[in-house]
């Protein structure tokens, strides 16, 4: 499986960027003298025009390529934990309806179609509006508006492990039905959870990016959506405040899905075999 | 018949689902932080004491919960969403006034992302492995992973600052006294850029999935017969896999409208987009919640039409649902 995934191309430029991406983020205090809210030249100074300030300095004079360091702690840590909270909402919900089928299938099911229906974006900018935009509220509304897929995900692979005769012979083996689904069924369902997570990481990104542009993001942590946000009036003079973060969220967001889709052909190479056909 | 009975199922699934936001929309209003009474005249410093008890005894803000919430979903089935103290108008009224603006918008990026999407996944599935299909695939692995929003101001830069080929805000020149066709041109102007910033990025979805499900098809039995029969390429990929293989990507479609329409709240904000998105956002700043759910409710009421209008084509596109059902 590894071996697939490291004959990948896509997958490995992914991993390379992703990896620089977090090395950036943890190190940021270490790289930039600068914190990103720090006043350290005159505003507006363009790109490469200071060694010490490539990326040249925003509205009020702050160091652009410190903030860029201090948005990647925001996005990937809220890309990562928003993916934890929504697989811990998704998975058990998911499991439980295609385990035990029925009733409780059923209403699982109902409660997830709604949230489907519910426009997503539009239902995290009320969440996090009402509740105030913290790094938490933020984090929770990316998770309610994401796991419905999951459910939908894990109910459907639950569905087709469960007819298995593994799962036949625990059961004459006398376990129990919790017992079985947490020990025998959901282990094999974990692959294409990993792929989907991946890709979640990737999206909770792009949405936390765009909450923090439409001003939603913590006031106290810098983050790229708001820098977009905030240099979407300025522009037509200052090109370059909109310009770098946006490539820093297409860069991340990328290198997620990169990965994403090479752990897919990795871990199932049966399907991307049929893809390629 | 079936397809009379399906639409009135599903116009009943419609009806509940709304009153369940109905319901959280309620729930959201107590559970925000601090007086509902505050809450709703927006910003606490625009409201003095004697206001907020005014305000608390005209919405029944003193009564058990189960009855303003019997009162709240008595108002909306009347189409009252209540009131902005932000900009002393109904709610509805603000709504009603904007949405032509934002369906037209949508309904456009909609229109162009599923017929481009769907075209260049075809094009790049008859050209698997070649040099043309990567080249797609890349692109639309690049847009998939693109913003909205900065794409949307890239295009303003490039387009409207640079090239000064597109206006780069607003629905139609400001001052200007077009009418009848030079209007509608006027606007069209307008609406090419917000159109296909909100539409490239649901092109490339389209474009992969349609590509995957062609690949897919292509495997199946009856392509071999078609191939065997001696039909050309183009025939069978037009006849025989392309109508197998549009169904996924249609429920996709209308699955995603929701998302076109949260989309639609970024776009309209980057140009000015007078639509329930720009209101939206407008309302953020404000904390004008009784907008912000209003413009929530509005929207999903918007992706439950689009989801029933795909429901619809799609019977009639494949009569096998109807008879499966």
């Amino acid at each position: 499986m590894w071996k697939r995934f490291r004959s990948n191309i896509g997958a490995m430029v992914g991993v390379v960027l992703l990896v620089a991406v977090i090395f950036i983020a943890i190190f940021a205090p270490l790289i930039f003298a600068n914190t990103p809210w720090q006043m350290v030249q005159r505003p507006f100074l363009a790109p490469f025009a200071m060694e010490s300030l490539p990326l040249g300095t925003d509205t009020l004079g702050r160091d652009v390529a410190a903030q860029l360091a201090y948005g990647a702690r925001v996005s990937l840590l809220v890309g990562l934990v928003s993916t934890l909270v929504a697989l811990l909402i998704g998975v058990p919900l998911g499991a439980l309806a295609g385990f035990y089928g029925g009733y409780v299938d059923e209403g699982a099911m109902r409660f997830t179609e709604f949230f489907q229906t519910i426009p997503n974006f539009a239902l995290a900018i009320v969440l996090v509006a009402i509740f105030e935009p913290t790094l938490a509220s933020i984090t929770l509304a990316i998770a309610i508006v994401s796991w419905p897929p999951v459910a939908r995900l894990v109910r459907a692979e639950v569905m087709s492990v469960r007819k298995r005769e593994f799962v036949d012979a625990a059961t004459l083996a006398g376990l129990s039905k919790p017992r079985i689904l947490v020990r025998q069924v959901l282990p094999n369902t974990v692959s294409p959870i990993i792929v989907m997570a991946s890709l979640m990481v990737a999206t909770a990104i792009l949405l936390e990016s765009s909450l923090s542009f439409l001003g939603l993001g913590d006031p106290n942590a810098m983050s790229w959506g708001y820098m977009i946000g905030a240099a979407r009036t300025v522009i037509r003079s200052a090109w370059w405040l909109s310009f770098f973060p946006g490539i820093a969220i297409v860069i991340t967001v990328l290198a997620l899905n990169l990965i994403g889709e090479g752990l897919n052909d990795a871990l199932n190479p049966h399907l991307s075999r049929k893809g390629k056909a | 018949m079936t397809i009379l009975i399906a639409i009135l199922s599903r116009l009943a699934k419609a009806a509940l689902t709304l009153l369940a936001i109905a319901v959280l929309n309620f729930c959201l209003l107590h559970a925000a932080p601090g007086d509902p009474a505050v809450v709703l005249a927006g910003e606490a410093g625009a409201a003095d004491e004697q206001m907020i008890a005014q305000l608390r005894e005209r919405f029944g803000l003193d009564q058990p919960l189960y009855v303003q919430l019997g009162k709240y979903i008595a108002g909306i089935v009347q189409l009252d969403l209540g009131y902005s103290f932000r900009q002393s108008a109904p709610v509805i009224d603000l709504i009603a006034e904007r949405l032509p603006a934002t369906l037209l918008l949508t309904l456009t990026a909609f229109v162009i992302s599923l017929t481009c999407g769907i075209a260049l996944g075809v094009a790049a599935a008859a050209r698997v492995g070649k040099v043309s299909d990567s080249l797609l695939t890349t692109l639309a692995l690049l847009f998939y992973a693109t913003p909205l929003y900065w794409l949307a101001l890239m295009a303003v830069l490039v387009f409207s600052v640079w090239l000064g080929w597109l206006p780069g805000f607003g629905y139609e020149t400001v001052g200007s006294d077009f009418s009848g066709f030079a209007r509608a041109i006027d606007i069209l102007k307008h609406l090419i850029l917000p159109a296909l910033t909100l539409g490239l990025f649901f092109m490339a979805v389209y474009m992969r999935m349609t590509r995957a499900s062609m690949l897919e098809v292509s495997t199946a039995d009856f392509v071999k017969t078609a191939k065997a029969k001696g039909l050309s390429g183009p025939v069978i990929r037009r006849r025989h896999i392309l109508r197998n293989a549009i169904l996924p990507v249609v429920t996709l479609a209308g699955l995603q409208a929701g998302q076109l329409v949260g989309g639609a709240v970024l776009t309209e904000t980057v140009f000015a987009w007078p639509g329930i998105g720009r209101l939206m956002f407008e309302s953020l700043a404000a904390r004008d919640y009784n907008t912000i759910l209003g413009v929530f409710l509005v929207s999903a009421a918007m992706v439950i039409l689009f989801n029933i209008v795909t429901d619809i084509v799609y019977r009639i596109v494949d009569p096998r649902i109807g008879a499966r059902a």
